[in-house]
């Protein structure tokens, strides 16, 4: 009940200020081109397509790699709507007001991870419109496009999640979006340089799998690992918070 | 939300806290019922703060037990910390929001139900002189609003224990008099806790004092009975605090 009401006020303060509706903009037009960009290659190579014996479908060509720079677009902006949720409360003074209410830390925690996966999920969403759009020239694979958005989600969950603990840490936002940043960072890295090897670090890069959801491929381990991930920062977070109160 | 009335509404036992190796608060106790406003005082630095932040559940105490109506605050804090409203020495406030917005979330994070919320909400208003300024934003407000939005903030769920923290800092006259008698006209039906460096402010509105340095309690009375004895509030402070300062406030 008061995890709603958290939810709610954090979901007032995002849509009052004017960076959610410049990132909603910039982000609808950076994934609507490159959704043109692939429409018209594949109008271009349709003819070398019907030759194929099993040709790649549309959601193939043109919604995956739209996901696929929709997670990158993700990175980037997750440390900036992040940054704010605990970091900004302690600058402001207004933690102490949450803390000192009769509201269990759990429920502060999940509140605000609840408002930003909210807003997340805004961005699956364009991208389902945008695909829907392509029914009026043929068939989509509901399939590989649901287990892009469930890919999607649970990316932005991780992210989230990370971000929430990282903002716990600290009093300023902007060292928190830093701090984020260069771990998103760190774990993309992680991706590039294990696409050769075999070694176990691979199996820690969020993007490797992302991946397969992207592919169409609903992997127990991926699954597995990304909740596992976004569920350990946030008791993470929680236990940054208790101690913070018996500690001092 | 029904107080037990045979429990006072605040009994805190043997409260203790150490940073590190530095003792801050040392065997703090105190007990308020019903009607009962403290002046808590002290000079900066002597531990009050920090023990408030025990009381209202901000910090945990090394030893020590709080109840506020019964319940404890460390094994229950949920239900505890129903009965306390708490104005912390920084107003927190969301500057982003309105006025009713703002309200309406500080009630609603005390658990009133929707219903009661905008009943609470009009209330509230009307007692802290804030009917004209709902629709405007918090951020725009002047100080004097701003502050009182905040006390609202701690009244808007009407709980027993009221715990403020230098709550006329930074209004002007006017307003400091209309807080007074919004603080007198609380007291008459709960207990409040009123943290202060202005003493003419402690005797306007307060029937018990406490005098807190380095960490211990070194007075604890009804303002009465000081005034039967004839004694000034402003010699007693001096004279309790002024000697044996703490040697690492002379280092610095």
């Amino acid at each position: 009940m008061t995890m709603f009401t958290i939810a709610s006020k954090e979901l007032k303060l995002l849509f009052v200020s004017s960076l959610v509706w410049v990132f909603l903009a910039v982000m609808q037009l950076v994934l609507a081109w490159v959704f043109l960009g692939r429409l018209n290659t594949f109008l271009e190579i349709q003819p070398q397509l019907a030759q194929l014996a099993n040709p790649p479908g549309i959601t193939e060509v043109i919604v995956a790699p739209v996901f696929s720079i929709a997670s990158i677009v993700l990175l980037a902006v997750t440390p900036v709507l992040s940054m704010r949720l605990f970091a900004e409360e302690r600058r402001n003074h207004t933690l102490v007001m949450l803390i000192s209410a009769p509201v269990s830390i759990p429920a502060i925690v999940l509140g605000k991870f609840l408002a930003l996966m909210i807003f997340f999920c805004l961005m699956p969403l364009l991208i389902v419109m945008l695909s829907i759009s392509l029914l009026t020239g043929g068939m989509l694979d509901f399939g590989l496009l649901g287990s892009n958005v469930i890919g999607l989600i649970l990316l932005a969950s991780c992210f989230a999640s990370l971000g929430l603990y990282i903002s716990s840490l600290t009093s300023y936002p902007a060292i928190a979006a830093l701090g984020s940043l260069g771990v998103l960072l760190c774990l993309w890295v992680m991706d590039i340089v294990t696409i050769e090897s075999e070694s176990a670090v691979r199996h820690f890069s969020l993007f490797r799998h992302f991946e397969n959801f992207n592919i169409g491929l609903i992997d127990t381990f991926s699954l597995a690992f990304l909740l596992l991930f976004a569920i350990t920062f946030l008791v993470l977070t929680i236990y940054h918070l208790d101690g913070e109160r018996l500690n001092g | 939300m029904t107080p037990n009335n045979t429990y006072p509404v605040i009994e805190a036992d043997g409260l203790k806290r150490c940073f590190g190796r530095h003792v801050v608060v040392h065997e703090v106790n105190l007990k308020l019922g019903c009607g009962d406003v403290l002046g808590f005082l002290g000079p900066n630095g002597a531990g009050k703060s920090t023990t408030m932040r025990m009381l209202t559940g901000n910090l945990a105490p090394d030893s020590g037990s709080v109840r506020i109506c019964g319940v404890d605050l460390l094994k229950n804090p949920l239900e505890a910390k129903r009965y306390i409203g708490y104005l912390p020495e920084i107003p927190p406030l969301y500057k982003e929001l309105t006025v009713d917005e703002y309200l309406q979330f500080a009630a609603r994070l005390h658990g009133l139900a929707n219903t009661s919320v905008q009943i609470a909400l009009d209330e509230v208003k009307q007692q802290c002189e804030l009917s004209d300024v709902g629709k405007r934003l918090i951020g725009i407000l002047s100080k004097g609003y701003q502050q009182r939005v905040a006390i609202a903030q701690a009244i808007i769920h009407r709980p027993q224990l009221i715990i403020m923290d230098e709550p006329t800092v930074g209004l002007d006259p006017n307003q400091i008099q209309k807080v007074r008698a919004l603080i007198r006209e609380l007291g008459k039906t709960h207990a409040i806790i009123l943290s202060s460096h202005i003493l003419s402010e402690v005797e306007s509105v307060c029937n018990r004092v406490q005098i807190m340095h380095q960490g211990r309690l070194v007075l604890d009375d009804n303002l009465d009975n000081l005034k039967q004895r004839n004694m000034n509030l402003e010699n007693i402070f001096t004279q309790l605090t002024a000697e044996n300062a703490p040697a690492w406030e002379w280092a610095q």
